[in-house]
């Protein structure tokens, strides 16, 4: 069963046409990632899979719901059941990092206080933050810091699909490295579908599945990473070649 | 399909057994957390999870507390006991305690952080005086573009309302006035109250609470999204001072302005009074005109107009400064935007009390 599924989607920004029939689709259990040149409209797409952008023409499937007509009732199911991590964390600035990543339990189950601090303190240390830095304000944290608070607070209920914006831009290689073991971990216990946008060439190679370009408006490939040597496109060339060089 | 999880109970002669299955998560986990604590849980309990399709890490961190705190037994397969190893992993169960420190403490925090205000702003206020003192001799500096800009962001723009305002409260004087002045037969006098009161205090209060309200905000507002944006600092670093960009143009085109629309106040209240005297106390216009010229010394319109740059000035340095004390958060722009306009009418206030009394007892 498709997880995913993106079906002649076209994107308009007033008489800028961003996707021209896009199709892709994304298996359970797979890491896929959307790449391609900046400004060619990954994080659009990502957007328009998790309702926060309307989409011109097309239709998107998740979880077997179509975003584009659904009820508000399923919306907010769906909503419940992914995690999505934004480029730079998007975390509620009044809120400290504790109370932003117990939020969603609070909001939506009723487990008690005890239990739900404890998940708080473990996913804290999941993503490689300190129980310390717990009750620090958003403002007071590094970007690094915020995009893993970010991604803790996206974990919260273990959604089994999970969205990810850049997850390892602006983070130090150490924590790169750590931060795709940990997404290949939680895939493999959790049984998490993962959809990320990233420039991460050492991450593409060591995390995904599979993935999509996107450039030109259309999909110039999809598929693993040892079939990228047969695709063609000025993208592909430069960002894939050169790497392979090395 | 995954089953939805859940957990029987089976009671056995020694301990109980319960079994888990499905997939359990938070929402299985909510409802066997309730019964867990009902339960006499011991070391013979034995849970049973080879029935568990998936464990999530929230159901697995409550599994292993549980396991600890009554070493009763997990029945796992392999792929289960993984989940459980990741929720056993981190050594750290809770979060730490807050220390908020005592009462005296907090006295103590909010003491020096008033004090950092007060210090804070004579910085503002020495910094601003500073440039501006150096402005007069590098004339390169006065924006004469950004000042027109903001003339006619923050006043000609701010025309309409302040006309409509000052005409609506001249109204409602004149209209108030007119019931008692009628009881006495002193319809006639309603042209010097309306007058003295409308030129002297209420269009220069009106002007000044409307223009804080409307433009002050808005300064706040501006500088605090660009100090978050980082807009100011990418100012800084390009040569750029902030102060004669944003600041000083602002504050010279609000104390320009101020006068002018405290002008359109004088002349749109008295119109709303010569209305309502008409209507109300059959005073013609002309009539009205007549009375006024004689009674309303020009005096009382000098001192309105007077006032205006000061309470621009001080509007304006309240708004901004207030934009600068924007953190890198979303909340605070709306926290100071708040402060920014309750402080400049507060300070509007005070300084036409001090005016009212240093005039009584200059005799003017």
């Amino acid at each position: 069963m498709d997880v995913i599924r993106v079906e002649n989607v076209k994107t308009v920004f007033g008489k800028k046409v961003v996707h021209d029939g896009l199709f892709l689709s994304v298996k359970e259990r797979e890491i896929y990632g959307l790449l391609g040149p900046s400004g060619c409209g990954k994080t659009t797409l990502m957007r328009e899979m998790v309702m926060l952008e309307p989409i011109h023409s097309g239709s998107i499937y998740v979880l077997g719901e179509n975003v584009a007509k659904i009820s508000e009732k399923k919306a907010q199911k769906l909503r419940e059941s992914w995690g999505v991590l934004f480029q730079f964390g998007a975390l509620f600035s009044s809120l400290n990092i504790a109370e932003n990543i117990a939020r969603p339990l609070v909001e939506y189950t009723t487990l008690s206080k005890k239990t739900i601090e404890e998940v708080v303190a473990f996913k804290l240390q999941l993503v490689g933050l300190k129980p310390s830095d717990a009750y620090l304000y958003p403002s007071q944290i590094s970007g690094g810091m915020k995009k893993k608070a970010g991604l803790a607070r996206a974990l919260a209920m273990d959604p089994k699909l999970l969205f990810l914006d850049e997850p390892t831009s602006g983070l130090d290689p150490i924590s790169a490295r750590e931060f795709d073991r940990l997404i290949l971990q939680l895939r493999e216990l959790l049984g998490l579908t993962i959809v990320m946008v990233s420039h991460d060439i050492r991450s593409i190679k060591d995390t995904m599945d599979r993935f999509a370009i996107i450039d030109n408006k259309k999909i110039a490939y999809e598929g693993d990473y040892a079939g990228i040597a047969n695709a063609k496109s000025d993208f592909i060339d430069t960002f894939f070649k050169e790497e392979n060089e090395q | 399909m995954e089953r939805s999880g859940g957990f029987r109970i089976e009671a056995q002669e020694k301990g109980c057994r319960i079994a888990l299955f499905g997939d359990f998560d938070f929402l299985a986990l909510q409802k066997f957390e309730k019964r867990s604590n009902a339960l006499g849980l011991d070391e013979r309990t034995v849970i049973d999870c080879k029935n568990v399709d998936r464990l999530d890490t929230i159901a697995a961190l409550f599994l292993v507390e549980l396991q600890h705190k009554h070493s009763l037994t997990l029945a796992n397969t392999e792929k289960i006991e993984r989940t459980l190893e990741l929720a056993r992993k981190y050594p750290i169960k809770e979060l730490p305690s807050k220390d908020e420190g005592g009462f005296i403490a907090k006295i103590g925090k909010e003491a020096s952080k008033k004090f950092c205000f007060v210090v804070a702003f004579l910085n503002f206020i020495g910094e601003l005086f500073v440039k501006k003192v150096s402005v007069f001799f590098k004339p390169k500096y006065f924006r004469y573009k950004e000042i027109l800009f903001e003339i006619n962001q923050s006043a000609i723009k701010a025309l309409g309302i302040v006309a409509l305002t000052s005409f609506l409260v001249g109204v409602v004087i004149a209209y108030q006035s007119a019931v008692q002045l009628k009881l006495y037969g002193a319809n006639i006098f309603i042209v010097d109250m309306l007058g003295i009161s409308i030129l002297r205090e209420l269009a220069p209060m009106i002007t000044a609470i409307v223009i804080a309200g409307r433009s002050g905000s808005a300064y706040t507002a501006e500088i605090g999204a660009m100090k978050i944006t980082e807009e100011l600092d990418a100012m800084r670093t390009m040569g750029f001072d902030p102060f004669y960009y944003l600041v000083i143009p602002r504050i010279v085109a609000l104390v320009v302005t101020l006068p002018i629309l405290i002008f359109v106040a004088d002349i749109s209240g008295v119109l709303g009074g010569m209305l309502i005297s008409n209507t109300q106390l059959n005073i013609s216009f002309g009539l009205f005109i007549d009375r006024f010229n004689e009674v309303i010394a020009l005096k009382h319109f000098l001192i309105g107009i007077f006032k205006g740059p000061f309470f621009a000035f001080l509007i304006a340095t309240i708004a901004i400064y207030r934009g600068f004390m924007v953190k890198d958060d979303t909340q605070s722009i709306g926290k100071n935007t708040t402060k920014s306009v309750v402080e400049s009418i507060f300070a509007v206030i005070v300084c036409d009390a001090l005016f009212s009394v240093i005039f009584t007892n200059l005799g003017v």
